[in-house]
């Protein structure tokens, strides 16, 4: 339900906010592609008197990473088979993700895609004379479920009119669940733990950033979505452009600083993405390279990626550098190379692509293709749109340059960091992959009982991208309801007092009250920190030595050493985070999840020795992949009650044949 | 590229119970002035340039400009959005105006089919409700190692 926004501007905290406790059967925390899922799938298994409460910390309607919208469904099996699925996103992830996961996901895809156009959303057909039908002009073709053809840029890639997307998707979750079981604006900041049954998950606690008001809810079961993380190392622009991130600026790793601190098991949060985009609007290149066959040329006007030195570059990394389709970290290592060794900038050669396509079209079908290339970003990149419009360039006239951006840390597009969860209870799935409470599997639960998770928050399984993300909202939402079924009698019970949790939510603004007339500037006291300052401060320790765009994504082991130190008085200096309104509240939260998040991350790139995603990461006293010691996953665990952390290595088994 | 109000053109939604502007921006970051009673945004370097203000405002009274780390002044994008489409204008710097409409949905508004009335029966299959409304067989791995 939408809380009315009340016109008071910056709305003041207060000392002692108002408290709301609740008690449901099943928590949905999040409100993009996978918690949409969940809440479209979860109503359809329930028993009609089970309480379902979805928990959003912005507006459902634009909540999320395709909050602005998207060009392309990016997985769509199709015609293809979830084998081939698997192979492509093992190879494409250096060889060591969950294919039991990656499997089940395939095999459910689709049903969420033909979903998506039942509901209204455009996919482009292919007509019968193979030309592209935009998704409204492709209606006539038919429906994919019925056996149309999308129009295909990739393999997997379906193109899409999507402005839309998530308004469409968010509301058939809203019809699905009902607005009354939906709540807005409300942040959850920490997961609570039962007081008397081991390890299982009993509620949440977290703030409206509408009014002074902390929520207090105990649960059954839940889920996590609520996205991956940005803003974590220091990004390529500085001032205002540090929104124009290339994944949603909002998300905070919210999803793994909540789940971390519950106890669950973390899996390859050492695998980050950086994405190599178009320079400073982070428009995607997706398009370019697939639809339109632009190439990328290095400063000397070479296409560098067919050189001989980048072929014998990529036989390092055999056999994915020789796969038929270059790994994205790889292709982000070739790119490195010519920068570092003083041959960039790196062009996307739009002009000539764009030429070359033009002698087979006339004048109509030519406008029609620039209207695509422009969409590509219209759709989901607008500020890439007006960048070309300031800077007056015309695909056709002017080619743009390309770099990889600063770290991003997520589990749904080419990056495969999050929870280690149960697989499907299918027999071909190995016994170390699926687990739940005694005999029962629940298919995403994490290693903590009740607690599930979906799209960014499921590691060892990337490239699923929205739609995937969707699916395995539902596919996790199935398993709640019968986790819920099963545990039916279970009294969920809180260890802490309300007071105790409103004392721990509304820390920063006490901090604040107490302390901010000692000063005649309220952003400058030695008693307490703004979350900005906060914010900056994790930057540039992450950039400095974290691997971030300052030493071109390397890193070593005495550098780890030195930010370890750096975070571990970062994480005291939370106890003093101040915020004056409720918008700098949420922002104080962000950046403690943030300073976990990114822990968690460097702890692992710190026990793995080896550089498993050269042109993601390099850890430069383990150069080059080291098999025999690190074909494995590297997994993590918080204690919360000793507050101590375990890395551990955990055994990778190959379900699929090559 | 922070999203900015103009000031003639807001009308701080007629003191309704819901401004467009904040209920929508994703990053919490519009908030309305109490004495002037207009919209602005509170934190333009938090701003992803998603456009869901511009798109939603009544009054056409919110757009853009560049980010100042990287973009030039005198360019602008501005969206129309309708019920089935989205209509672009784009200018250049240098004065060029190209427009693009593309579409956005292919059913009116709140027609999306929610399956309400759809009931799952076997919560212990693998199969999604509408999976198994259709008869779905799910594949197995063709080879396993």
């Amino acid at each position: 339900m939408a809380l009315p926004n009340k016109p008071l501007g910056e709305t003041k905290a207060v000392k002692d906010p108002e408290v709301e406790e609740r008690e449901v059967d099943i928590l949905i925390v999040g409100g993009g592609m996978a918690a949409c899922g969940a809440a479209f799938e979860i109503k359809k298994w329930a028993p009609e008197d089970a309480k379902i409460l979805l928990v959003d910390k912005a507006a459902l309607e634009r909540s999320g990473a395709v909050a602005q919208g998207l060009s392309a469904i990016n997985t769509y099996i199709g015609e293809n088979s979830p084998d081939d699925y698997v192979r492509m996103v093992r190879n494409d992830l250096m060889g060591i993700v969950r294919e039991d996961l990656i499997f089940d996901l395939g095999t459910h895809v689709d049903d969420t895609v033909y979903l998506f156009e039942e509901w209204g959303l455009p996919i482009w057909k292919e007509s019968e004379e193979g030309k592209n039908l935009d998704g409204k002009k492709g209606q006539k073709m038919g429906t994919l479920k019925s056996g149309a053809k999308p129009v295909r840029t990739g393999k997997w890639q379906i193109m899409i009119n999507g402005e839309s997307y998530k308004r469409i998707v968010a509301e058939a979750a809203k019809l699905a669940l009902g607005e009354e079981n939906i709540l807005e604006r409300v942040f959850i900041v920490e997961l609570l733990t039962d007081a008397s049954v081991e390890n299982q998950i009993a509620g949440a606690v977290g703030f409206s950033v509408r009014e002074n008001k902390v929520y207090v809810i105990k649960a059954k079961t839940m889920m996590i979505a609520c996205g991956g993380a940005v803003n974590i190392y220091q990004p390529r622009s500085i001032d205002e452009g540090k929104g124009r991130a290339w994944y949603p600026v909002w998300n905070a790793g919210s999803t793994y600083y909540l789940g971390m601190r519950a106890g669950a098991e973390l899996s390859m949060m050492e695998n980050r993405f950086t994405p190599s985009r178009f320079k400073d609007g982070y428009g995607p290149v997706g398009a370019w390279f697939l639809l339109f066959k632009a190439k990328a040329l290095n400063g000397l006007g070479e296409n560098y990626v067919a050189s001989d030195a980048a072929k014998a570059e990529l036989e390092k990394y055999a056999p994915y550098g020789t796969a038929a389709i270059t790994p994205t970290c790889l292709r982000n290592h070739l790119m490195l190379f010519e920068m570092k060794e003083g041959r960039g900038p790196i062009m996307m050669d739009t002009v000539t692509a764009l030429a070359e396509l033009g002698k087979t079209l006339d004048k109509r079908e030519l406008k029609h293709l620039e209207s695509e290339a422009w969409e590509d970003f219209l759709d989901m990149t607008c500020g890439q749109a007006n960048l070309w419009c300031a800077t007056n360039t015309e695909p056709e006239k002017k080619n743009s340059e390309v770099m990889p951006t600063e770290p991003y840390l997520l589990g749904s597009h080419s990056g495969c960091c999050g929870f280690w969860v149960s697989g499907p209870n299918y027999d071909w799935v190995p016994d170390a992959y699926k687990w739940g409470d005694g005999d029962k599997v629940y298919n995403r639960m994490t290693t903590v009982k009740g607690l599930f998770t979906a799209g960014d928050g499921v590691g060892c399984s990337g490239h699923k991208f929205s739609s995937g993300s969707h699916a395995e909202g539902r596919i996790a939402a199935k398993s709640m309801v019968q986790y819920y079924r099963d545990h039916k009698d279970f009294a969920p019970a809180l260890s802490q007092s309300a007071q105790e949790l409103v004392d721990i939510v509304y820390q920063p603004v006490r901090n604040y009250l107490e302390n901010y007339e000692y000063t005649t500037a309220q952003n400058i006291n030695p008693n307490y920190i703004k979350p900005y300052g906060m914010t900056a401060r994790l930057m540039k320790a992450t950039n400095e030595y974290g691997g971030g765009t300052a030493t071109y994504y390397m890193t070593t082991s005495k550098n780890l050493e030195i930010i370890m130190e750096l975070l571990e008085v970062m994480r005291e200096d939370c106890e003093k985070l101040a915020a004056g309104d409720l918008h700098e509240l949420m922002r104080c939260w962000e950046v403690k999840h943030r300073i976990w998040t990114v822990e968690s991350h460097l702890r692992h790139i710190q026990y793995r020795k080896e550089t498993r995603y050269p042109g993601f990461y390099y850890q430069a006293d383990y150069p080059g992949q080291d098999d025999e010691n690190w074909f494995c996953f590297v997994n993590s665990k918080f204690d919360p009650k000793a507050g101590t952390w375990d890395v551990f290595k955990k055994d990778y088994v190959k379900i699929i044949p090559d | 590229m922070p999203s900015f109000v103009i000031s003639e053109k807001c009308d701080g939604c007629k003191g309704g119970d819901k401004t467009a502007c904040m209920y929508i921006c994703p990053n919490d970051l519009m908030v309305l002035d109490p004495n002037s009673m207009k919209a602005y945004n509170q934190e333009p370097d938090q701003c992803w340039e998603c456009f869901s203000c511009v798109k939603i405002c009544p009054t056409q009274a919110i757009e853009v400009r560049g980010y100042t780390d990287f973009v030039p002044l005198g360019s602008s994008i501005m969206p129309m959005l309708g019920t089935e489409d989205v209509m672009w204008t784009c200018k250049f710097r240098n004065g060029t105006i190209k427009r693009f409409k593309f579409p956005i949905r292919t059913t009116p508004e709140g027609a999306a089919n929610a399956y309400k009335d759809l009931k799952g029966n076997d919560l212990d299959s693998p199969l999604l409700a509408t999976e198994e409304a259709d008869g779905k067989e799910l594949p197995k791995p063709i080879a396993t190692v």
